[in-house]
């Protein structure tokens, strides 16, 4: 467990707050009884922190790969495999929507265009002057007979089509 | 558009029975419906009986290959000297399938049961429900089912664990699944050693798809004769298959019919059809990973894996993709490829290589600045993705490729030609 002592790029600027104190460390605990392996537990412990962060720092890496007994590059390599792990801040409401073939031929780039305009994104992966939102195109979401879906945050939502997006959009402002 | 629709009469109702109706979801409504009967039944059989009566029921895995799910399970170890593990498959990520979807929205006990009786058969202790990341509600509805199972105590020692994906096709890959659960990368692994001898953890496992496990309840109840009875065209397919239409038609949804069913039934009759004034074009049936139908191959293809075959495709998974006359298909292949190059893992060449540049062909093409010679560059490089990797990820880019060509050539000639407008996005 040497490696919680080695420090990152970023450590001498602040102190690092840890993600696993408390209520965080417990269910850690309880995720390590689910596997043989501490290991068994990164990608759950990997989507705790990203629940409490918004998104997942090296710093973060390295505490996980200390209670994990892994190391830090060990972990981010397993980050960087996953793309739901954010390994930079994103907007308060993280959208993604499908534009894979099923829903392509159901007009979903213009599901895409509505979104970018009516948030302020404007652009794929920027995310909005208030820093309220963030969309990206995701490759199939699983729900192509309801096309468009679109993934608020946690909110899956099924058949969006352009002139419901603003509907939507203010829903979340 | 939406789901649940009304059932159609030429449906045959075993796996979606209970969408939308909510009781069902829970506990108490699902004992009501005869739920977790089977469970009982299976509590009082050795697990040798559990595997011969589903081999002798002919049910075939769900999730794309196929393979005969009691064969499958007949690999296990018979004498138990380690611990053994279940790993289901939710991870459902085929371009153009939603049927595990809706399983676990609707009926997650019945996935439970299914679990359940699955790991008494190969003697599990362990078994992890391996849902997407994406899918926020069946996971949550799962979880719910869960809490209340455990409540009851219904499963005695097996422990089931819900465990979530971060978003990764290629971990619906089976060995990509294991590695996943064990905290690692998504990567493939070469087979041999196959999971019943060297599986998660080094132990031995089973995986299992959602659709599958949710048939064995009804096969334990109503017998194995049942369900092979269940059969319109090659006895080899067995039972009845969710096919997820998608697409170009009026009703898409999930739709359950006994295997065999003509797919032109399916379109033309339980789906509405096209679009007024549209014609239909192609199809994909079984998921994005297999290759393209015409509208003739179409309109004779018989849902089961035999008449799959026997019209060049595969039934896959049973998402059906329907393209109308509106289609440019030299596009929707393009946007096929980029989904692989995607999610390819990147660990072989062939497919590192052939998906992205694959992909660059085509939108080169795409931008009318295609060459004549980019055709047989695509055939060729596809020739070099099948069959060479150690998973399938890179063969089921080449699919809709090649057959897409094959089909359709017209098409992709007239961007090469310069009679259609280039259409392309720049690069994400």
């Amino acid at each position: 467990m040497s490696v919680s002592a080695r420090p990152t790029h970023d450590a001498a600027t602040e102190a690092y707050q840890p993600v696993f104190t408390g209520k965080a460390l417990e269910e850690l605990q309880a995720l390590l009884g689910r596997y043989p392996t501490k290991q068994g537990a990164l990608l759950p412990a990997l989507w705790l922190v990203q629940q409490q962060r918004g998104w997942i720092s090296d710093r973060d890496m390295t505490e996980v790969a200390a209670l994990l007994g892994l190391t830090p590059a060990y972990v981010k390599g397993v980050v960087t495999f996953y793309t739901m792990y954010h390994q930079h801040p994103v907007g308060t409401h993280f959208v993604q929507v499908c534009t894979t073939t099923p829903c392509n031929i159901c007009g979903a780039e213009d599901v895409v265009k509505a979104l970018l305009e009516a948030t302020g994104a404007k652009e794929l992966g920027a995310t909005s002057p208030d820093g309220k939102w963030t969309v990206i195109e995701v490759e199939c979401l699983g729900a192509c007979g309801f096309a468009t879906p679109v993934l608020i945050n946690d909110d899956f939502i099924e058949s969006v089509t352009p002139d419901k997006v603003p509907e939507i959009v203010r829903k979340y402002t | 558009m939406g789901y649940p629709h009304k059932p159609h009469p030429k449906e045959t109702l075993l796996l979606s029975k209970y969408f939308g109706d909510p009781e069902a979801r829970t506990y108490k409504g699902w004992v009501k419906r005869g739920g977790y009967e089977a469970w009982k039944q299976a509590q009082t059989m050795a697990p040798a009986a559990i595997t011969e009566a589903v081999k002798e029921s002919g049910l075939r895995g769900r999730g794309g290959a196929g393979f005969p799910t009691g064969l499958k399970w007949s690999f296990m170890p018979k004498e138990k000297h380690k611990a053994h593990y279940l790993c289901v498959n939710a991870d459902e990520s085929e371009p153009g399938t939603f049927k595990d979807r809706e399983i676990m929205r609707w009926t997650p006990h019945a996935l439970l049961e299914g679990t359940a009786i699955a790991m008494r058969a190969i003697q599990a202790e362990v078994g992890y429900i391996y849902i997407r990341g994406e899918f926020t509600e069946p996971s949550a509805i799962m979880g719910q089912a869960l809490a209340e199972a455990n409540a009851a105590a219904l499963f005695g020692d097996l422990k089931i664990y819900l465990h979530r994906g971060a978003g990764a096709y290629i971990c619906g890959e089976e060995t990509a699944m294991m590695n996943s659960i064990e905290g690692k990368r998504g990567n493939p692994r070469i087979k041999p050693p196959f999971p019943a001898a060297f599986g998660v953890f080094g132990l031995p496992t089973t995986i299992n798809n959602v659709e599958t496990l949710a048939a064995v309840p009804p096969i334990l109840t109503n017998g194995p004769a049942w369900y092979k009875k269940m059969s319109l065209s090659n006895p080899k397919s067995t039972g009845t298959k969710l096919f997820s239409v998608c697409g170009h038609v009026q009703q898409p949804g999930n739709y359950e019919v006994t295997m065999g069913f003509p797919l032109k039934d399916l379109l033309y009759e339980l789906c509405g059809g096209m679009r007024p004034g549209r014609t239909l074009k192609a199809c994909i049936p079984g998921g994005s990973s297999v290759p393209i139908l015409n509208r003739d191959e179409t309109e004779r293809c018989l849902l089961d894996y035999e008449g799959a075959v026997e019209q060049g495709t595969m039934l896959g998974s049973g998402g059906v993709i329907v393209f109308d006359d509106s289609a440019d298909l030299v596009y929707q292949i393009m946007r096929l490829a980029r989904f692989y190059a995607h999610e390819s893992c990147a660990q072989c060449t062939q497919c590192r290589e052939g998906t992205a540049w694959t992909t660059k062909i085509l939108e080169r093409i795409l931008a009318g600045q295609g060459k004549t010679s980019d055709l047989d560059l695509l055939l060729d490089l596809a020739e070099n993705m099948t069959g060479k990797t150690i998973c399938v990820l890179s063969d089921s880019c080449a699919a809709p490729v090649v057959s897409g060509i094959k089909k359709f050539r017209g098409e992709f000639e007239d961007y090469i030609a310069g009679k259609r407008n280039g259409r392309v996005r720049a690069e994400r």
